[in-house]
């Protein structure tokens, strides 16, 4: 048990956590406009967090090859925070095309 | 180590059952296709998980990019088909 | 004699145009030839010459649609957006903070107030307007709904603080990384 080995178990819990967050959010939120605000960014922290863990614990045994594969997971990581916002989006128009109207506060008071 | 990972492996998984659920009851199409994003989105970690139990991350670590890509690709199809579908809010707005 | 003098004087732009043709091709190339060899990890001689030989007519062929005009000044705003990067991921992990205790807090539908926002800004480019939008998107609380390329955003935001915040910061850093007026 050294130090990294405690880095990498903190940096799987917080995205374990993040993970969590997003799914309680999913469940919860009143309509599907505010369902994706947990949806798209805590899963794309979590995805963050999880994979640096891995990476970091892939560096353990230091070598030619861990490294490329540390690269490789960062290449994961790269595309999730290119491609999250662009399916977002696409969810969002889609919902809006076909008209849906969002929740708001004043039509649960009225 | 190999335990700890084993437990957030099963840890992902629960997870999924709360996005599943949103998955076959959501109100609308779009919902369902929320709940199959975020179950996509927790997917890539839980394969690069199971090359770490395996040991064998180089190969699943292609596995885990082709799966982030694909899907990626099917939540853009899925909603560019569902574009301007007069169906989609019929079954909505519970309130 | 005169004539092809007066050709070549009334094509000023065109070995420039070359360069710049040449430049971009070399910027492909090399791109693609990481990536060759990040994805494959393997480094024979007959693998590596596949991958030379297939990413030199990948970016002999499609040269011009990774950097289209090569007027602007793509090292500055290279280095400005690596610099802009770890302030966006600072500013995401603050923000999703916040979307962590509106989702577990119990009494979470007194606290989100959703609604929608329109704002206007004189960004031109379109690389910087899909960033700005993706910025927006990336940083809980906001979703970008449209963004058309006169520079309207239409932002769905989750509650009030979160729509405080948006135009100001982040819009500032966007086009000082672009070199646009705000």
């Amino acid at each position: 048990m050294d130090i990294l080995d405690i880095l990498v178990i903190i940096l799987l819990l917080t995205g374990l956590f993040f993970f969590l967050g997003g799914a309680v959010g999913i469940i919860r939120m009143p309509d599907f406009y505010s369902r994706l605000h947990p949806a798209g960014k805590l899963d794309t922290l979590g995805i963050f967090a999880m994979v640096t863990g891995f990476a970091v614990y892939n560096l353990h045994h230091f070598s030619i090859e861990s490294l490329l594969l540390s690269i490789k997971m960062f290449l994961i990581v790269f595309f999730v925070f290119l491609s999250s916002p662009t399916a977002t989006h696409s969810i969002v128009d889609a919902g809006m095309r076909a008209g849906l109207r969002h929740w708001t506060k004043k039509k649960r008071k009225g | 180590m190999i335990t700890f990972f084993l437990s957030v492996a099963l840890g992902l998984l629960f997870l999924m059952l709360f996005s599943i659920y949103r998955a076959l009851f959501g109100p609308t199409v779009l919902d369902r296709l929320i709940g199959v994003n975020a179950i996509g989105s927790k997917t890539v970690v839980l394969l690069l998980l199971i090359g770490f139990l395996y040991e064998r991350v180089d190969m699943f670590v292609d596995i885990a990019l082709a799966y982030a890509f694909l899907n990626f690709i099917a939540v853009l199809a899925a909603s560019r088909y569902f574009h301007k579908r007069k169906g989609l809010y019929e079954e909505s707005f519970m309130d | 004699m005169t004539v092809s003098n007066n050709g070549t004087a009334g094509d000023p732009g065109r070995p420039d145009t070359r360069f710049k043709t040449f430049f971009s091709f070399l910027i492909t190339f090399v791109l693609l030839f990481l990536s060759w060899l990040v994805l494959s990890g393997k480094f024979e001689p007959l693998l590596l010459w596949l991958g030379a030989i297939s990413s030199f007519f990948v970016a002999y062929y499609f040269y011009d649609l990774l950097f289209p005009d090569l007027e602007s000044n793509y090292a500055g705003i290279s280095f400005r957006f690596i610099c802009y990067v770890p302030w966006l991921i600072w500013e995401i992990i603050k923000a999703n903070f916040h979307l962590l205790y509106l989702a577990f807090h119990p009494r979470m539908k007194d606290l989100i107030d959703p609604h929608i926002i329109t704002f206007k800004t004189n960004l031109k480019s379109d690389i910087a307007i899909t960033t700005l939008a993706n910025s927006i998107t990336l940083t809980p609380g906001t979703i970008t709904v449209t963004a058309t390329s006169d520079g309207v955003f239409k932002v769905h935001a989750i509650d009030r603080p979160s729509a405080e915040a948006l135009p100001g910061t982040m819009l500032e850093k966007v086009a000082k990384v672009f070199g646009e007026q705000i």
